[in-house]
């Protein structure tokens, strides 16, 4: 894992003291809130329903076990004892005071974390693959890549304020586990012809209000020059991006305006230039970089195999582990789904012993997904069964991985200042209602997504089943889309109709389930089934 | 009824106008009437509250009920954490207020 040097911590310990100070001030009347909420924003430091909410960054969604011990501690001292993993890969906390957020920020500065750029119209934080450094599939560890673009986005003052916030995504294998088409800039570490390392760089993704794919805008950037390709595309946006109307201000309508080859012309003029600059990072600069993830300490000679005779244990095994790329490892994926549950909220007791999980088990690794669990990304197959005991013990072995259980929920109306509409009590009512493992393992992989407003932080236009939560006239309504992915084959879904109740669309989402089991070919998943005879004989069961 | 809401600028919590000061709990807050701007403007400037707004409610028998699902939530808490909400010991809480 990476490790802050002095400059990166001197940053991070400033900017502690810069905002304790601003809170004094606030707290004092000697600063607006119209002054303050800008300076708070910067620092991760939201208003919600409820209280302030707290949003600290991991990158690319990694952290040790003494990084996740601390936000357990956080989440007993400062907040109501439990934390919620995002889909950025980042952990939120609701019940913030503001006199104790200085305090939290000097607490995370002691183990290299902080809320820097998790808010306000910057780029944020770098997500990448939590399969990262451990995929069988991958080209490289796509960690060290996502750590040169951080290295490069924080604190860079020309992109401080940008035209709508933006977001990257890095991956390095040709299976997407980061839905990085949907993201602002999503790139995917590729080799050329000469088999050399570089990145193709996707842009003008997003979900939101206006959901694109994005395009295409070069198909191989040599890897030092990423960050100079990525200025560029930074900097066209920047320059032209609407700022005249938020709604319109992603990078995403900027490309889809003005096309993605007027785009991708100017983007490559640019780089031309910033070429003749030579501001590339020496070779030597990535290479200390990439030797903080090189191998953790995997050991070689192992076998593959593993004892399954317990057949709740091989349940969870066949469904929660992935390949891991040396023999006799799996990358373990904790699910903080269970059936009824919050999706993504761990309990500080929880988020304690995956802390000492890792360690034992994980070569002190963790990462956060997108999708709102928890992977230990270095287990050893012959330590799974003691491991899946101990998740058990805690309430944390639900064997639901992909599966319709697994759903991505935001916030919604129950937190959420900009929901229209819960998505809590949904991903809890669908849980409940397809709790039986066998009927979520006889539905196979299903990918289901809830959002409780249009900004879409749940991802509805990506999952295999989405539902958007409305307003209809001060009453709670939930439009359902079908055909969406974030994966390699990324798609948008499409709205099948009228919006439903809470408990309709719940009525809705079984039905559509029905058909694709009536329906299904050999090996087809619900998506594949959707696609291949398409939108009518679902609507025509759910509307009748 | 025209009511104030809030929140408490340094613990966050949700509150409401009552007359003489800010409340937790929705039922003491009182119709302000023509007078919401001029409260507003004071309290913040007072540092007593912040991001503050003037919204439409009813007294009824149960109590003073907000006239968005948005504000209910906020005079309750989270419907799905009931125990860190106003009333952890009423299971039908969340009902009542959608």
């Amino acid at each position: 894992m990476y490790q802050y040097d002095q400059y990166d911590q001197a940053m991070v310990d400033a900017r502690v003291e810069e905002f304790r100070g601003q809170v004094a001030r606030r707290m004092a009347g000697e600063i607006t809130e119209d002054q303050f909420k800008p300076l708070r924003l910067k620092n991760g430091l939201y208003l919600q329903l409820h209280a302030y909410m707290l949003r600290v960054a991991i990158p690319y969604g990694t952290l040790n076990g003494r990084q996740m011990r601390l936000l357990g501690d956080i989440a007993d001292k400062y907040d109501r004892g439990y934390g919620h993993f995002t889909t950025r890969q980042n952990i939120q906390y609701n019940w913030i005071k503001l006199e104790d957020a200085p305090q939290i920020l000097a607490d995370l500065a002691t183990v290299e974390m902080h809320a820097i750029q998790t808010s306000g119209n910057c780029i944020r934080n770098i997500s990448s693959d939590h399969f990262a450094g451990a995929a069988a599939d991958e080209l490289v560890d796509p960690r060290p890549y996502a750590e040169l673009l951080r290295q490069w986005s924080s604190f860079h003052p020309e992109f401080d304020y940008l035209p709508r916030k933006f977001k990257i995504a890095v991956i390095a294998s040709d299976t997407d586990r980061a839905a990085m088409r949907l993201h602002d800039i999503g790139i995917q570490i590729v080799t050329n012809d000469a088999g050399e390392i570089g990145a193709r760089f996707f842009v003008g993704g997003g979900m939101g209000r206006t959901p694109m794919i994005a395009p295409v805008i070069r198909e191989f950037v040599p890897a030092l020059q990423m960050v100079s390709y990525a200025e560029a595309c930074l900097r066209v946006y920047n320059r032209y991006g609407r700022r005249d109307n938020k709604y319109k201000a992603r990078i995403k309508i900027l490309v889809h305006e003005i096309g993605a080859d007027e785009y991708r012309r100017q983007v490559e003029e640019e780089f031309a230039h910033i070429l003749t600059l030579g501001l590339e990072p020496p070779q030597a600069e990535f290479e200390r970089i990439a030797a903080f993830f090189a191998d953790p300490g995997l050991e070689s000679g192992l076998a593959d195999g593993y004892d399954r005779s317990d057949p709740d244990f091989a349940v969870w095994a066949d469904q929660n582990t992935a390949p891991h790329k040396q023999a006799g490892y799996k990358a373990v994926v904790i699910s903080l789904k269970p059936a009824g549950g919050i999706p993504g909220d761990a309990t500080a007791d929880q988020i304690r012993l995956m802390a000492d999980l890792a360690e034992a088990y994980s070569l002190d690794e963790l990462r956060v997904t997108h999708t709102q669990n928890i992977v230990l990304p270095h287990v050893k197959q012959s330590d799974l069964y003691a491991l899946w005991q101990k998740l058990d013990e805690a309430g944390l072995a639900t064997a639901n991985l992909d599966l319709i259980g697994d759903i991505i929920a935001c916030p919604g109306l129950d937190y959420c200042s900009l929901a229209n509409a819960r998505s809590i009590p949904l991903a809890q009512k669908i849980s409940a209602r397809f709790a039986s493992p066998e009927r979520q393992r006889t539905l196979g992989e299903l990918k289901l997504k809830i959002s409780g407003c249009i900004n879409a932080c749940g991802h509805h236009h990506a999952g295999h089943i989405g539902i958007l939560g409305v307003d209809k006239k001060g009453t709670e309504n939930y439009q359902l889309l079908l055909g969406g992915s974030e994966a390699s084959d990324t798609s948008l879904g499409t709205i099948t109709g009228p919006g439903f109740s809470e408990d309709g669309i719940v009525d809705a989402i079984e039905t559509a389930t029905e058909v694709y089991i009536s329906q299904r070919a050999e090996g087809e998943r619900f998506i594949d089934t959707y696609r291949r005879i398409g939108m009518a004989p679902f609507k025509e069961a759910i509307y009748g | 009824m025209k009511i104030l809401t809030g929140n408490d600028l340094g613990s966050g919590d949700v509150v409401w106008w009552d007359g003489k000061g800010w409340s937790r709990d929705v039922n003491d807050a009182v119709d302000v009437g023509d007078h919401a701007d001029a409260i507003l403007a004071a309290e913040e400037a007072a540092r007593r509250v912040n991001a503050s707004y003037a919204i439409a409610a009813t007294r009824t028998e149960a109590g003073v009920r907000p006239a968005h699902i948005k504000d209910r939530i906020r005079a309750l808490g989270p419907t799905v954490r009931l125990d860190l909400s106003l009333r952890p010991g009423d299971p039908e809480a969340a009902k009542q207020v959608i």
